[in-house]
């Protein structure tokens, strides 16, 4: 059978559903939000803060990596412990960026170097920070070292066909060994301070409200074409060969089909995708430090998957607007407490919606349906 | 250290002479002076008397156990008692403050108080006393060794003045001295004897004794070589050994069982809280003198403890869950917070004392300025003990039978009536045990605070998956082999480098045995 | 219809994060915000600041509060994750409209919160010792800076008191404080007239747990037969196992001394000391030094605390200098206005808590007493060197050639944290 073409698959009738409640969080998100935020009075209490906007961007960028570790762990079946190295690795390309255009404006104001440098005595520039003078050539970058560790890193482990458990541990080990690498201060990433101290990004300042509220939209923007593009290829003939690959590897291979290559797209996009959150995210939050390598935060990302819904694109996304809302919400609300509130969402969520809050809304619906 | 004490103490009785009594009680009296420098020139003024009533003073002073009372009177303080430091009668002790020391006052005390055991009639005392005067030499110390010497009878205390000797020859006037020094220090492996030479080769101006210092050197060099390599060794095998405890536990409920175990770290760190909460009762209930064996006793409460704790979660979460390992990750992941927050709430988030009792406390100096640890000695021995008793439960016992049966095909296991339910609790439990009594072996070497597990997670899942998940001689194997390379890059590369490429090694490592070093075989470990 | 109701899901999506902004502040109180790690890593340190802090806000709620109002101290977790940092401080600003901050202890926190602080133009008061380097004008640093513990340090260890050291080993965790410390004390010690060949460098990684052989180094080290200290900054955790070896393979503290920058009392509580007496730590603050403010301080922190084993320590010390210093500013200025409180802060004195006065200064540091001490069985410092006067922090130490040229002084004409030359000609 052969899959339908791209246009009548956008147009399908399954998908009108779909495009409408896109549409939906378009109008929220790039609209809603700004004109909640601009053109609302401070004081009124549908004015929304600017430091909601960049909460918001923040969720957005996470939602981004998530839908990331989805497509690899939700469709191709790869638990991937490690996907925070790729989201750190976009992190940094984009921080090296920022960190060239500040110039001569830093501390020891020299043009040529980064403060950590100067004060560590380094004398130039080390080669590989050449380049990230050039916006173009970091975005590049965030997309291309993430996309290509991946591809060396999966290429050796499929084709060994490291599977389960040791994938994970493998992946694991990677962005452990990367967060010690980056820990390094003879590494010339600045250390533990990581990279910080931004001024601006292509001229606006980082500082201004309006900076923030264009790299909101733009997270909108990228979470919404991360999601066609993830909808795109989980659709696709190659989709369905990655559900078949994880739900059945041998039969998949006896088939014909090499589940190497399969797996090695998935990890490379979803690499790549990954470190498009990570350049996103940098700019919000400010600083980029090799804590983000660490595998707690690895782990994290797959209990945003898991709580929203694993091997679905929506779940994912939803994931992680809740566990980190709900993060937000807690860590302000009880101090004391949250994490016992957070441990015990994660075991519910687990012993009773094994399908995620999407299988819960799922469930409801159903029922709605049998009452009706 | 008791008995040298009381000895000290008969030892100054025996030496009682009132003759200068008032000398020696000025001379006590000084000690209290307004700083150091004046503390110093009191107690090498009362050391000089050559009274042998100062040697237990002085070591009271710097054990920080000499205070002073108002009026004036210095008390002595032992093992809760205060005495009249001059009369030896018995004192109050309620205005009296303990008289300050700093480390120069207390290397000028040990070195006195050494000196003075030179002549002690304890060959014993006579040997600490060589030692103490090649830690602490002065100028006067060469004098008062040779004159030990000649009437030094037994050839071990005899060889080891006669080192000091040499060690303080080292620096006489006389060429021919200090040639005979070196000749007598070739067969040393002390680094501080190297140190010594090397230092002479800089400064020497006989070509003669320049020449012999530096043949000494290199064969000191030669032998310091093979002491590193054999220090090497003892570390990475210590480090290995605290892998292997940190992950024995993981290898039964990760390994065994297929839970991805996230909440193992904290059963550890609940282990080591076991430990310092028997210390406590211990300490608060019994003498001192028994305080050290909590630790024996700790080890059983936490097994029971985390056996119980482990038996809990397998039945009230982790029995749902079998079937779908990623999500046990979700769980226990859950878990492992709530844990950390639970000790944090409970016992602060500071760290918390568990001290080495005195059994485990320091070492024997080997060869070479190497130092073999008793606390990591122990511990190597307590791991292999461990790991050596579950083989033996697994494979003797009928709990292990039914645990390998229930692992290896559950529903043929069912048909044969064995309880599967229970068995999956008390095998979660097991390794639960296991990593609580690993917790406070670990107690004895590190932190104890609600962080404690996370440290070694990592660590674990590597070493087990290293090994090869399922093989308890592949986690032995995995765990001592990643200790060793570690420790053999580390004086290259550095710890952090170090641990970074055995990181690389074990991902290279699993591309060409994807499942570890003892892979399981047959049909079952597809899936 | 399906239209509608898609659509009407997003708007409710975004309804829903509605709630989090309506949280108006009361106008009989003064909000301060706590912004310490209650959980991670760094909940073993920082844990007991935020019960400094709201000590602190009881007691002067107990005597009629601020200006006739209450203050009321908003507490947040952070977790040891420094982007949560940014978020958190951005929430006090912003949202709960604090007056001041209370927060932070490693430096890559304080630099992650540094941007918002500065651009929302809030108050942070960082109580912790730290590498220097920085004067930001909206933070007032009320730890120590190296020139008031590291340089006094190492003069008392070549002292003859000290035991006239001549080889050293400078050990620390891979992060930016050691680093400076270090780098600042290697151009020391050269200045001095130190050979390279008699100082040793060395970097572990964080929570470093196997010293073995680092220790069998730093001993071979010592064994060169002139007298040899170890200089430690040594982050937290990793020093439980390095005190642990270092007493285990028989390091004493007459032979190889270790001077520590980062271990006080609070971390001693988790340590036996009995093996490690002598050994060395300098700080601003010792719970063993008697003075009557020290006194009432330690009995309010116990009773407050409930827990008579408590121990208090320097970082404490410098959150309560603070906490005084904003109070007695925000009184000065008849607001809490931040311009005018950081006008009011300059100048600012606060009796120490072990004697002598602290004063802040225009570059947002202190000037505070040095004091060194020997650690005692009992988990207690016993000073063995005190600073005659106060010592003035540098903002920027003269020992590093590039920061040597700068000068912080938020006061005119100067008016920069960071300047060759002031901002205004006279």
């Amino acid at each position: 059978m052969n899959a339908p073409s791209l246009s009548a698959r956008l147009l399908a009738a399954d998908d009108r559903r779909l495009w409408l409640g896109m549409a939906g969080c378009a109008i929220a998100f790039l609209v809603v939000v700004p004109m909640l935020n601009l053109a609302m009075p401070p004081d009124s209490a549908l004015h929304m803060p600017n430091y909601m906007v960049t909460l918001l961007g923040k969720y957005l960028c996470y939602a981004t990596l998530a839908l990331a570790m989805d497509l690899v762990w939700g469709y191709c079946g790869v638990l991937s412990l490690g996907h925070g190295a790729f989201f750190a690795l976009g992190g940094y390309a984009m921080g090296m960026f920022m960190m060239r255009s500040i110039g001569a404006r830093g501390v020891y104001g020299n043009a040529d170097l980064p403060d950590f440098m100067v004060f560590l005595n380094w004398k130039e520039l080390p080669w590989y920070w050449m380049g990230f003078d050039h916006f173009w050539f970091a975005a590049l970058m965030a997309l291309a070292v993430p996309g290509a560790l991946a591809f060396v890193f999966g290429w050796l482990a499929f084709r060994s066909r490291i599977t389960g458990v040791y994938l994970s541990i493998i992946t694991q080990a990677m962005t452990y060994a990367l967060m010690l690498a980056f820990f390094r201060n003879e590494m010339g990433f600045g250390g533990n301070n990581g990279l910080t101290d931004f001024k601006d990004i292509l001229g606006f300042p980082l500082a201004e409200p309006s900076t923030k509220l264009g790299l909101y939209m733009l997270s909108a923007l990228v979470l919404g074409l991360a999601f066609l593009v993830a909808r795109f290829v989980v659709t696709s003939k190659l989709g369905r060969i990655m559900m078949a690959v994880r739900d059945a590897e041998s039969r998949v291979r006896f088939l014909g089909y090499s589940p190497t290559w399969v797996k090695l797209f998935g990890f490379t996009l979803s690499a790549m995708l990954a470190g498009l959150a990570g350049a996103l995210y940098v700019p919000q939050v400010g600083i980029i430090n090799p804590s983000e390598f660490s595998p707690a935060n690895s782990i994290e990302i797959a209990i945003w998957v898991a709580v929203g819904g694993r091997g679905t694109l929506v779940g994912a996304v939803l994931g992680a607007f809740a566990v980190n809302g709900a993060k937000t919400w807690l860590t302000g609300a009880a101090p004391e407490l949250w994490l016992f509130l957070l441990g015990a969402l994660f075991i519910a969520v687990t012993l009773g919606l094994p399908k995620g809050l999407l299988g819960l809304w799922g469930q409801i619906r159903r029922k709605e349906k049998a009452h009706a | 250290m008791k008995a040298f004490r009381l000895l000290l103490v008969l030892l100054a009785l025996l030496a009682w002479a009132p003759a200068h009594a008032d000398e020696f009680s000025d001379a006590v009296r000084a000690l209290n002076a307004d700083n150091f420098a004046d503390k110093i020139a009191a107690a090498e003024a009362l050391s000089a008397l050559g009274d042998g009533r100062a040697a237990v003073i002085l070591e009271a002073l710097a054990d920080g156990r000499l205070h002073a009372a108002g009026d004036g009177t210095i008390v002595m303080e032992q093992g809760g008692a205060y005495r009249d430091a001059i009369t030896q009668a018995a004192a109050s002790s309620a205005d009296a403050s303990p008289i300050t020391v700093n480390n120069r006052l207390r290397g000028v005390l040990r070195g006195a108080v050494g000196r003075l055991g030179l002549f002690s009639p304890d060959p014993e005392l006579r040997k600490r006393a060589a030692e103490s005067v090649i830690a602490s030499p002065t100028p006067e110390s060469a004098a008062m060794v040779r004159r030990a010497l000649e009437t030094e009878t037994l050839p071990e205390v005899k060889r080891m003045l006669s080192l000091a000797l040499a060690n303080l020859d080292l620096a006489d006037a006389d060429p021919e001295r200090r040639k005979a020094a070196i000749q007598a220090l070739r067969d040393s492996s002390d680094p501080m004897v190297r140190g010594q030479l090397q230092h002479m080769l800089e400064t020497e101006s006989d070509p003669e004794v320049k020449a012999a210092a530096d043949k000494a050197v290199g064969a000191i060099n030669s032998r310091l070589v093979w002491v590193s390599v054999g220090a090497n060794i003892f570390q990475g095998l210590s480090l290995g050994s605290v892998l292997l405890l940190a992950a024995i536990g993981l290898a039964v409920t990760f390994g065994v069982m297929g839970v991805i175990n996230m909440a193992h770290g904290e059963m550890i760190m609940l282990g080591a809280y076991t430990a310092f909460v028997v210390q406590e009762v211990f300490r608060a209930t019994l003498p001192p003198e028994y305080v050290g064996l909590y630790l024996p006793v700790a080890v059983p409460v936490a097994f029971v403890v985390t056996f119980v704790i482990g038996v809990g979660l397998e039945r009230t979460v982790i029995r749902f869950l079998y079937g779908r390992p990623l999500e046990t990750m979700l769980a226990t992941w859950g878990i492992s917070l709530m844990l950390q927050q639970l000790v944090r709430s409970i016992f602060g988030a500071s760290n918390r004392e568990v001290a080495n009792p005195a059994w485990m406390t320091g070492g024997i100096d080997l060869i070479g300025g190497f130092t073999l640890t008793y606390n990591r000695v122990i511990i190597i021995g307590f791991c292999l003990a461990v790991l050596l008793a579950l083989a033996a439960l697994l494979r003797w016992s009928s709990f292990g039978l039914h645990m390998r049966a229930v692992t290896q095909n559950r529903p043929m296991a069912a048909a044969m009536g064995i309880p599967t339910g229970r068995i999956d609790a008390a095998t979660f439990g097991l390794g639960s045990g296991i990593a609580g009594m690993a917790g406070v072996a670990l107690s004895q070497i590190g932190n104890v605070s609600p962080n404690l597990g996370q440290g070694y997670i990592v660590d674990s899942f590597m070493v087990v998956v290293f090994g090869g998940v399922g093989s308890l001689w592949g986690t032995l194997l995995g765990a001592l082999s990643l200790g060793l390379v570690n420790k053999v890059l580390e004086p290259y590369a550095g710890a952090m480098l170090g641990k970074i490429l055995v990181l690389v090694v074990i991902i290279l490592f699993i591309q060409k045995r994807p499942r570890g070093l003892f892979a399981l075989k047959g049909r079952s470990v597809e899936s | 219809m399906k239209f509608v109701r898609a659509l009407g899901a997003g708007l409710l999506a975004a309804a829903s994060l509605l709630p989090f902004t309506a949280a108006n502040a009361a106008d009989d109180t003064i909000k301060v915000g706590v912004l310490h790690s209650l959980s991670g890593t760094m909940a073993i340190s920082e844990t007991t600041l935020k019960d400094t802090v709201l000590m602190m806000v009881d007691d002067i709620n107990k005597h009629g509060g601020l200006l006739g109002k209450k203050v009321e101290a908003v507490v947040v977790d952070p977790a040891s994750n420094w982007p949560l940092f940014a978020e958190k401080a951005r929430e006090l600003l912003e949202k709960e409209k604090v007056a001041a901050v209370f927060g932070c202890w490693t430096s890559v926190s304080r630099k992650s919160v540094l941007p918002v602080f500065e651009q929302l133009n809030g108050l942070l008061f960082y109580p912790v010792q730290y590498e220097g380097e920085e004067s930001s004008r909206n933070v007032f640093y009320t730890g120590a800076a190296p020139n008031q513990q590291a340089i006094p340090a190492v003069d008392y260890l070549m002292s003859k008191d000290g035991g006239e050291v001549k080889r050293w080993v400078l050990a620390g965790t891979d992060y930016v404080y050691p680093r400076t410390t270090n780098k600042i004390l290697e151009a020391y010690l050269k200045s001095k007239g130190v050979k390279a060949e008699d100082i040793m460098i060395n970097y572990t990684p964080f929570g470093h747990n196997d010293w073995q052989t680092i220790v069998a180094d730093i001993k071979k080290f010592g064994a060169a037969g002139k007298k040899t200290a170890v200089v430690s900054t040594i982050n937290g955790d990793a020093n439980v196992p390095f005190y642990k070896e270092l007493a285990n393979q028989g390091i004493k503290a007459d032979q190889i001394p270790v001077v520590a920058f980062s271990v006080g009392e609070e971390e001693l509580a988790g340590i036996d000391t009995k093996n490690l007496v002598g050994h060395l730590a300098a700080w601003n603050y010792f719970q063993s030094v008697k003075a009557p403010e020290n006194d009432a301080f330690i009995a309010q922190w116990k009773t407050f605390i409930k827990n008579p084993k408590r121990v208090t320590n320097d970082p404490m010390e410098a959150t309560y200098i603070g906490f005084k210093m904003w109070t007695q500013a925000v009184q000065q200025a008849g607001t809490t206005n931040v311009d005018a409180v950081r006008q009011a802060m300059y100048g600012q004195k606060v009796k120490n808590l072990t004697g002598g006065t602290a004063v802040m200064n225009t570059n947002h540091h202190l000037s505070k007493p040095v004091l060194i001490g020997e650690i005692q069985a009992n988990g207690q410092m016993q000073t063995v060197w005190k600073s005659k006067d106060v010592i003035k922090a540098d903002a920027w130490s003269p020992y590093i050639p590039e920061s040597a040229k700068l000068k912080a002084d938020w006061t005119y004409p100067w008016v920069c944290g960071n300047c060759a030359e002031p901002k205004f000609k006279m």
